[in-house]
């Protein structure tokens, strides 16, 4: 088939994307570069526009403006059955009066091939399913739709592979699993994968580069690591993970280092994680990175005092502590169960304390 | 005594249900055996007779062979628009939609009566001799909205998923449709010509209007229940019935099988 459109391959760029439905605007001029075989996630909580853009690089919706490329190749307004894109639906939307080989063979079968007895058997054995090659998809297990999905997506060999909340209807073990299993297909048959999900665990299990959205555009893209480690807003600190945000004046700049005013204390961070240019930010520090003493014993470089423990729960790998500080505001601290814990009770009055490094300061979102 | 009937009582009631619903049927099937010559009311003998020579009363196939091919040919053309209507309604938005499906339900709820009277009057107005094809025209009219009501439900239950995973799929618009929708729609458009064919096969009251001088089953049966209906329509109408019962049954039976196989 000589068919541009259909052969296209390379990195995925949309470019100023804009989407409306009547007065609502669901994606918000997008840019947006998809290395070729890397795994991609799109993550944002529901009404983010990620889906809509999933479906404008399947073609199953077409931006208002805008233009979508794979490599030299504009495909934003080509036909959904002329891209080298599949998708893997929400719901799988596997054919119900379909045989399961029937089903992956669609797409062969659709451009015209005649010999898919080995491609579909190759897959079905890729997925682990092909003893159940004979049977309608409504007797198959969740599990087990999902598989065939993936595989009747993949076996087209597309330049690019969408997963629409491929996991949402799975339960939680299964899930895990199937975020190593479909890692490993990614891997095995090097296809570019766009994942959408609002789970942020599984979007920082499977991909490589996260692109947070909201509100139909993007806060912020990175590894995993980086989007946690260093938010560059509110929305991205709050979204992955758990962030305690306490609001600070920005006092002496010294270069490398800079100082604020959190209610009093001086709390330093390096000036390099201060996301802000103005003179009212947001000081950000994770749970995790912060330790409870007791009252007077900080040894920390930055520290709060005189919070007072309010709750606390004990979750296995770790022990939680909401600790209510003079100001009103409850922070979150987690201490790892590793033995060397102190012993403290609800009610004790508490210090806090962590290293400079590990502090952030944002804009305030109002 | 007490505790034996407390607990059989709703086998007494489903007893008693089934037999009140079947007993004109029995009645129909017995009598289609009566040695009854003109007038087939009392039980006069069993016989063989009538089921050897169904066609043995005068003008009694050439009625039948009317109703079925009105049948046919009105299930057929109104499937068809009724289908497309449904297609149109499940699946588009446009200016009038709601107005149309309220429309749809209003042949479905005229009383038949002022319908057929209705109906004569516009074909005597348009000078139009009533006969085979305003039969055949009337038919359609009535069996479209319940073919539209049948095959929009099935139309509405089908996942939109469906058909862009086909387009996904390399199928285009034609191959979706043939592939993907039509297979999946298909058991509602069978279902709504089924209904169909039976409610032109029943009907007397508007066939009455507009038939002329064609004479269809039911209306064999009403001219001659005048001067007594001859027991060969008992056979065609347990002969009907058997055959819709046999229907029924076969495909539950490969139904089964299929779903045993598949386990």
């Amino acid at each position: 088939m000589v068919d541009l459109a259909a052969s296209a391959t390379g990195d995925l760029q949309l470019r100023n994307i804009r989407k409306e439905f009547g007065d609502f605007v669901a994606v918000d001029d997008l840019n947006l570069t998809i290395p070729k075989g890397s795994f991609f996630a799109l993550l944002g909580p529901s009404g983010c526009g990620k889906t809509t853009t999933l479906r404008m690089i399947a073609g199953l919706e077409e931006p208002t403006s805008g233009t979508i490329a794979v490599g030299d190749t504009d495909i934003t307004y080509s036909k959904p059955y002329r891209r080298p894109v599949n998708t893997v639906f929400q719901n799988y939307a596997l054919f119900p009066h379909l045989t399961i080989f029937e089903n992956v063979a669609f797409g062969l079968r659709r451009r015209g091939i005649k010999d898919v007895k080995e491609a579909v058997e190759k897959v079905l054995a890729l997925v682990e399913l092909g003893h159940l090659k004979d049977r309608k998809p409504g007797q198959l297990s969740g599990g087990q739709q999902q598989r065939i999905a993936v595989a009747r997506a993949i076996v087209n060999r597309p330049a690019l592979l969408l997963l629409d909340e491929p996991l949402g209807a799975l339960d939680l073990k299964l899930r895990r699993q199937m975020q190593i299993e479909l890692k490993w297909i990614q891997t095995e048959v090097g296809i570019t994968f766009v994942h959408v999900t609002h789970d942020q665990e599984e979007a920082m299990t499977m991909a490589d580069t996260i692109a947070v959205m909201n509100k139909g555009r993007i806060e912020q893209m990175g590894s995993p690591v980086d989007l946690y480690e260093n938010p560059e807003t509110v929305f991205v600190a709050n979204f992955l993970g758990q962030s305690n945000l306490i609001k600070a004046t920005v006092g002496t700049n010294s270069g490398a280092e800079t100082s604020v005013d959190v209610q009093g204390a001086r709390i330093i961070l390096p000036t390099s994680r201060n996301r802000s240019a103005k003179s009212s930010v947001l000081v950000g520090i994770r749970p995790e990175k912060i330790n409870i003493h007791a009252a007077g014993t900080s040894t920390g470089k930055n520290a709060l005092h005189d919070g007072v423990v309010t709750d606390i729960s004990f979750v296995g790998v770790s022990t939680q502590y909401q600790v209510e500080m003079p100001w009103k505001q409850e922070l979150m601290v987690f201490e790892q169960n590793d033995g060397g814990a102190a012993n403290i009770r609800k009610g004790d009055r508490v210090t806090l304390s962590w290293e400079p490094n590990f502090t952030f300061a944002l804009d305030s979102e109002d | 005594m007490s505790r034996w009937f407390s607990r059989n009582l709703i086998r007494i009631y489903a007893a008693l249900a089934l037999i009140y619903l079947f007993i004109p049927v029995g009645y129909t099937m017995a009598f289609s055996f009566n040695d009854a010559g003109k007038r087939n009311i009392n039980w006069q003998g069993f016989t063989l007779d009538n089921w050897k020579n169904p066609c043995g009363a005068p003008d009694i196939c050439v009625a039948l062979g009317n109703s079925l091919k009105i049948g046919f040919l009105s299930t057929f053309i109104a499937t068809i628009l009724g289908t497309m209507i449904a297609f149109a309604l499940g699946r588009y938005k446009f200016r009038g939609r709601s107005a149309t499906n309220l429309l749809i339900f209003l042949p479905m709820a005229t009383p038949e009566i002022v319908m057929g009277a209705s109906l004569l009057a516009m074909f005597v107005n348009m000078n139009v001799n009533t006969g085979f094809w305003t039969t055949v025209i009337a038919h359609i009219m009535f069996c479209i909205s319940f073919v539209v009501v049948t095959v929009k439900a099935r139309v509405a239950s089908l996942d939109p998923k469906l058909e862009e995973a086909a387009r996904d799929l390399y199928a285009n618009e034609y191959e979706t449709f043939r592939r993907v929708t039509f297979p999946l729609v298909l058991p509602g458009i069978a279902a709504a010509a089924l209904l169909a064919f039976s409610l032109s096969f029943d009907d007397f009251i508007i066939t009455n209007f507009n038939s002329g001088t064609i004479t269809t089953f039911p209306k064999f049966i009403w001219i001659s229940s005048i001067r007594g209906v001859p027991a060969q329509a008992n056979v065609i109408g347990t002969a009907m019935f058997l055959i819709a019962l046999t229907i029924v049954i076969a495909g539950q039976v490969v139904g089964n099988a299929k779903a045993k196989k598949r386990r």
